[in-house]
């Protein structure tokens, strides 16, 4: 029984973790959980439970099972209520991405417009496995060196300029499937 | 608005009327407060601030402005549903969650022009009583958030946020709240759940109507960003004036957006019901590609009813009954409701002969599986059935029967939901068997029927029919 508990807010290794420090509740990370928590009155201090998560994804890659606790003490509630939340919204990890995550929209206008093509095409470049995806744990493929993760994204609302894609929070559109060798090269190190 | 010059290659087309988009693309235009107010801004909000609060709700309701986030209910109205003798805090929530498939208006607005929609806000929140305000943004417009904190800190400096808003007296705050992700922040009761910081499960109606019940329990009104930038212009014309934009029943501007099989795909913001849907499709966005024609569209966002080109329908009642081809149908809420569709949130997803429509409606019935919030039984469940029948479609290993199946999951769907996620991922399906049958029916196979799709199928198989295991 305990492992099923454990395996829930387990964060496997990936090729992407040596990009990424382990949490830690710095001076830093503290001082912007407080900004984000001002924001909502102060007997509703759960409503923070996203913006926290966002400031821990943000600057460690992925949410662990020590962030959950952490943000499960700031906000005064239980673990399971955030771990509720992490495992519900796709936007929420918790396992390492590449150091460059790409999203790359599948919903129909994209689609029409060439983006599975886009993203067989970034999987070839980035040797990155589409096949090895587990939508419900682990969503994203992280490339094998590490440096790429893609993801299919469902509508990233640029219906008009498909298809298009976010790597990490750069938006990039009109990527014809031929455009994305030069679209990594912007990325590389 | 004729010094106004845009971008070469991005100017309006002459049949828009720019409104709320007059800002987007223009030469030398900045989302800076300083470009802003240069510009007239923030003189509405001057001027809101000497009205009474229930003029204000007032003009909105004159204004005949309709939600422009899809139901297309009226704001005024939605306004007016806070109870009289309310006495807990009001809350305004800016829904810029932009999350329908075919839509991407309020992208524009948050990154090209983000004062405008602050305006907008901090009029609503004196005309309904907030003195607490949120942008739930989706996580996917990370930039955007970006630059509405910027905006948000700038209008805060300059005392058009805060404590005593210009001297009125009036104290008003906006913060931003970004989402993760899921396709269901974008209605109204699932947004709220999830700024409350839970699972974003929607909440039944009645009796969670959000301007009575909703955020923390307390009155809150939930309104588009584009709903929101419409009430800044109603401020300045006058409801009567603003009325006059547009049809009656269906005033003022929208953005409406084109994707897909057109040569100049893009955001039109036109008067509503002043352009058909020929003349949005040929004049304005050049009409199909080369050699290609257009089949279907989709006028309102993926959750709207497909409609194919070479239909007719039939329009009004009685004396003014009028049968109308599909390319002459004006674009607005009620005829294209009348039609069998609707207007919803603004996004054109246009198709050509090019497309296989069983191939279009597996890749809408991926995109409802994935976003269910699995609150309700018949939608978790169904809308993962409907994707694996139109999976099986596409692979060509379906069966005639299957369809009567996939439509029978819809309509068991459709309507038996808490909210209106059941709809949004029923009707597409029912829509694309009833116009698209026989096309659906001749990718299927006789020989498939019966044939089992999965190791627990054919398990199932065995075990009903031993003699042909």
């Amino acid at each position: 029984m305990s492992d099923v508990l454990n395996n829930l807010v387990a964060s496997p290794q990936t090729p992407g973790t040596k990009h990424y420090t382990p949490f830690a509740a710095t001076d830093d990370v503290n001082a912007q959980a407080d900004r984000r928590i001002a924001q909502y009155p102060p007997d509703r201090k759960r409503s923070a439970v996203l913006p926290l998560l966002h400031i821990v994804q943000h600057e460690f890659g992925f949410i662990s099972s020590d962030a959950i606790d952490w943000i499960a003490g700031r906000l005064g509630i239980e673990p399971i209520k955030v771990l509720e939340v992490v495992t519900f919204y796709p936007g929420l990890r918790q396992t390492a991405p590449g150091k460059y995550h790409i999203r790359v929209c599948r919903t129909l206008s994209c689609a029409m417009g060439g983006s599975y093509e886009l993203m067989e095409k970034l999987c070839e470049l980035t040797k990155a496995d589409l096949s090895k995806m587990d939508p419900h744990h682990h969503p994203i493929v992280v490339s094998p060196c590490g440096t790429w993760s893609v993801e299919f994204a469902e509508c990233l609302a640029s219906c008009g300029t498909a298809p298009v894609c976010l790597v990490n929070d750069d938006f990039h559109e009109g990527l014809a499937p031929e455009k994305a060798s030069d679209l990594l090269k912007q990325y590389n190190d | 608005m004729s010094d106004i010059q845009y971008i070469h290659g991005k100017q309006p087309h002459p049949r828009e009327y720019r409104l709320i988009f007059r800002n987007v693309d223009r030469v030398g235009w900045d989302p800076s407060l300083h470009t802003y107010r240069n510009d007239g801004g923030y003189e509405q909000l001057r001027h809101a601030l000497t009205m009474d609060p229930k003029a204000i709700t007032d003009e909105v309701k004159a204004s005949g402005l309709r939600g422009r986030g899809g139901a297309g209910f009226p704001t005024g109205v939605k306004w007016g549903f806070i109870p009289p003798n309310n006495t807990k805090p009001v809350y305004l929530i800016c829904n810029a969650d932009e999350s329908e498939p075919g839509t991407f208006k309020d992208r524009y607005i948050l990154h090209q022009d983000p004062h405008q929609l602050i305006e907008g806000m901090v009029i609503s929140c004196f005309a309904v009583g907030a003195k607490l305000a949120y942008i739930y943004v989706r996580e996917e417009f990370p930039e955007a958030a970006h630059i509405l904190e910027r905006a948000l800190a700038e209008a805060r400096e300059a005392n058009l946020l805060g404590h005593n808003i210009l001297g009125s007296g009036f104290d008003c705050e906006i913060h931003v709240h970004r989402g993760a992700g899921a396709y269901i922040c974008g209605e109204e009761t699932g947004l709220i759940e999830s700024l409350e910081g839970k699972r974003p499960y929607p909440r039944i109606k009645p009796p969670y109507f959000p301007a009575a019940m909703g955020l923390y329990m307390c009155p809150t009104i939930v309104n588009n960003v584009e709903s929101l930038c419409h009430v800044k212009h109603i401020i300045r014309m006058g409801g009567e004036e603003y009325s006059k934009l547009g049809t009656p029943r269906n005033t003022g501007t929208r953005i409406v957006c084109v994707s897909g099989d057109v040569k100049k795909p893009g955001y039109y913001e036109i008067e509503v019901g002043k352009l058909t849907m020929g003349e949005l499709l040929h004049e304005v966005c050049g009409g199909p590609k080369d050699g290609r024609s257009f089949k279907a569209v989709i006028p309102g966002g993926s959750s709207a009813k497909i409609m194919r080109c070479e239909e007719s329908f039939k329009i009004g009642k009685g004396d003014d009954a009028k049968t109308l081809s599909f390319y002459d149908l004006p674009l607005d809420f009620d005829t294209l409701a009348a039609a069998g569709s609707m207007a919803g949130s603004g996004g054109v997803i246009v198709m050509d002969d090019s497309r296989r429509m069983s191939w279009v409606l597996n890749n809408l019935n991926k995109f409802y599986a994935h976003e269910s919030c699995g609150q309700c039984t018949p939608c978790r469940e169904g809308s993962t059935w409907m994707r694996k029948i139109t999976d099986r479609l596409v692979a060509g290993t379906a069966a005639p029967s299957d369809i009567d199946t996939l439509n029978s999951i819809a309509y068991q769907i459709d309507g038996k939901t808490i909210c209106a996620f059941g709809e949004a991922c029923s009707w597409p399906v029912e829509a694309m068997i009833d116009k698209f049958r026989d096309e659906l029916i001749s990718e299927t196979s006789e020989s498939n029927e019966g044939i089992a799709h999965s190791a627990e199928n054919e398990a199932q198989r065995r075990f009903l029919q031993p003699s042909q295991s």
